[in-house]
């Protein structure tokens, strides 16, 4: 989790024919794949509470749905809230780093150390100060997610146009005016590719913060299904947990397209 | 004429103490008429951006005085209409919202200043481009819609940095054409920074020739050629010799 791409048009606009074979490429490998998994599964005879078949994944799946959609809805809220705080925070540590050199210097280096202590040594200490409820998990998901939001924003305000802030400056435009009409647009891009990422690591961080404890939520459910060796169901909130990721992946990547229509126009000459 | 703009003995130097000094500007004077087309030609290095920089108050001279209508325009921004030698248009915003930047940076109300801009448009030829972003506009519809944006700056003085330097010599003739047509519906005072020779004298009443580093005024051009003016007057035998008179001066003053 410590990479992070550039901006990638391609993801923002990519559309007509071929982001129809980007759909289908994958979707027919993935089918291929199950199809391989179902038959090898049957020929093989292996216990189902070593390897299910994708077909009693389902099966499981839809037996246990109200009890996954009670569990998955606690897991959800979790990492959007989570995934408030983090822009919150991840914003505001972009703007400082962004209003002088000096801040920058200090902050930085230590903010790209800080990611290099594994989450999961640090979600117990949570426990232990927070207590078993939601808020540990929030927590968790938010230092997950901040750094990314926090790095990308900050590139974005660093690489921005020095000619735009020249011919504003010309004009007589306060430093204010010319954060809202040159840095904030500029930086937004870059603020998504940060969103992208934290956004498929949040629902990841509520997971990890239930296993440790919880009365609800997917990453309990997860537990108590593994131990008592009901494998499919552990499949069956894999299935949910991907599920989950792409509903917050989407709803990051509608909120794109609507702040930045200059982008979603690039086909045009 | 009466003087707009008045430039006398600027010196502009960069770097720290008296070893790594570089002189960018040595002693430059020069002036600028109401309704007068000044043209500024010089080799690169000559010091021009120092020079523009100077004019829109980005920048101080170590010495020198500019005055503007008589009063000092020294480190005051927001004075003069500069166009920049690319087009910097905001890829976020649309060609209209693009144009209405000056007014916007003014504090005029976003409907006053869009009403005002969308009349200027179709003068402009940029009508049917009002809601386009700019990367789908052609070179020559993005330096239009710039140029649009520095004449919403609204200042009787306009200073143009190359312009047209990188456009295709076939929309630069269009170009030039066109900014003449606006000039002779407007006429502002507008110093023209280029350094194309026939470009300057297509364009300008008056041609001031600087040298290479450390900038200096080598002398002043009057272009007698009668207005109207089109680019195939390039073959007449008085532009061909104005040409030769530039070329000659500038040779001199790169010293070769």
């Amino acid at each position: 989790m410590k990479n992070w791409p550039n901006i990638d048009k391609s993801r923002l606009s990519g559309k007509g024919a071929k982001g129809w074979l980007s759909l289908a490429l994958p979707g027919s490998l993935l089918i291929a794949l199950l199809i391989i998994w179902e038959m090898a599964v049957h020929l093989s005879g292996i216990e189902k509470w070593l390897l299910p078949s994708p077909s009693l994944i389902l099966k499981s799946l839809w037996e246990t749905k109200d009890l996954i959609l009670h569990h998955s809805l606690q897991t959800l809220y979790e990492a959007l809230l989570g995934l408030v705080i983090a822009v919150l925070v991840g914003v505001l540590i972009a703007i400082m780093i962004d209003l002088s050199t000096r801040i920058r210097q200090a902050v930085y280096p230590l903010l790209v150390v800080s990611q290099t202590i594994p989450i999961i040594a640090v979600a117990p200490l949570l426990m232990i100060w927070f207590g078993y409820g939601m808020t540990t998990k929030i927590l968790v998901v938010a230092l997950v997610c901040f750094f990314p939001i926090a790095v990308n924003l900050a590139d974005g305000f660093r690489l921005v146009d020095q000619e735009m802030i020249r011919l504003l400056a010309s004009m007589g435009a306060s430093k204010g005016q010319m954060f809202r009409m040159v840095k904030l647009p500029a930086a937004l891009p870059f603020f998504f590719s940060g969103m992208r990422i934290a956004g498929t690591y949040s629902v990841m961080g509520a997971v990890i913060g239930e296993w440790l404890g919880a009365s609800r939520g997917l990453g309990i459910f997860m537990t108590r299904s593994s131990q008592s060796f009901l494998t499919d169901r552990v499949f069956a909130s894999i299935l949910v947990i991907v599920f989950l990721s792409l509903i917050i992946f989407g709803l990051i990547e509608g909120m794109a397209r609507w702040l930045m229509p200059w982008h979603r126009r690039s086909d045009f000459k | 004429m009466p003087v707009k703009l008045q430039i006398s003995q600027l010196r502009k130097s960069f770097g720290e103490g008296n070893q790594n000094q570089v002189l960018a500007l040595d002693r430059v004077s020069m002036s600028v008429g109401k309704n007068e087309f000044v043209g500024l030609i010089g080799p690169s290095g000559s010091g021009k951006s120092s020079l523009l920089d100077i004019l829109a108050g980005l920048s101080l001279p170590d010495t020198g005085e500019i005055l503007m209508d008589g009063k000092s325009l020294l480190g005051r921004k927001g004075e003069v209409s500069y166009m920049p030698q690319s087009d910097v248009l905001f890829p976020w915003r649309t060609i209209l919202d693009n144009v209405t930047i000056p007014m916007e940076v003014a504090g005029i109300p976003r409907k006053e200043a869009r009403k005002e801009a969308m009349g200027l448009l179709p003068t402009f030829g940029l009508e049917s481009f009002a809601e386009s972003y700019p990367k789908m506009l052609s070179g020559g519809m993005r330096q239009r819609a710039s140029f649009l944006r520095t004449f919403l700056c609204k200042k009787d003085m306009m200073l143009l940095d190359e312009p047209f330097g990188k456009l295709d010599a076939l929309t630069r003739m269009q170009m030039q054409e066109w900014l003449l047509d606006m000039w002779q519906k407007f006429q502002h005072a507008v110093l023209f920074v280029t350094h194309d020779v026939e470009e300057a004298i297509l364009l300008c009443d008056r041609i001031y020739v600087l040298s290479a580093r450390p900038g200096r005024v080598l002398g002043e051009v009057e272009v007698n050629l009668p207005r109207p003016r089109t680019s195939v007057m390039s073959t007449n035998s008085d532009f061909i010799r104005l040409k030769r008179n530039l070329l000659e001066m500038l040779k001199e003053g790169t010293g070769h």
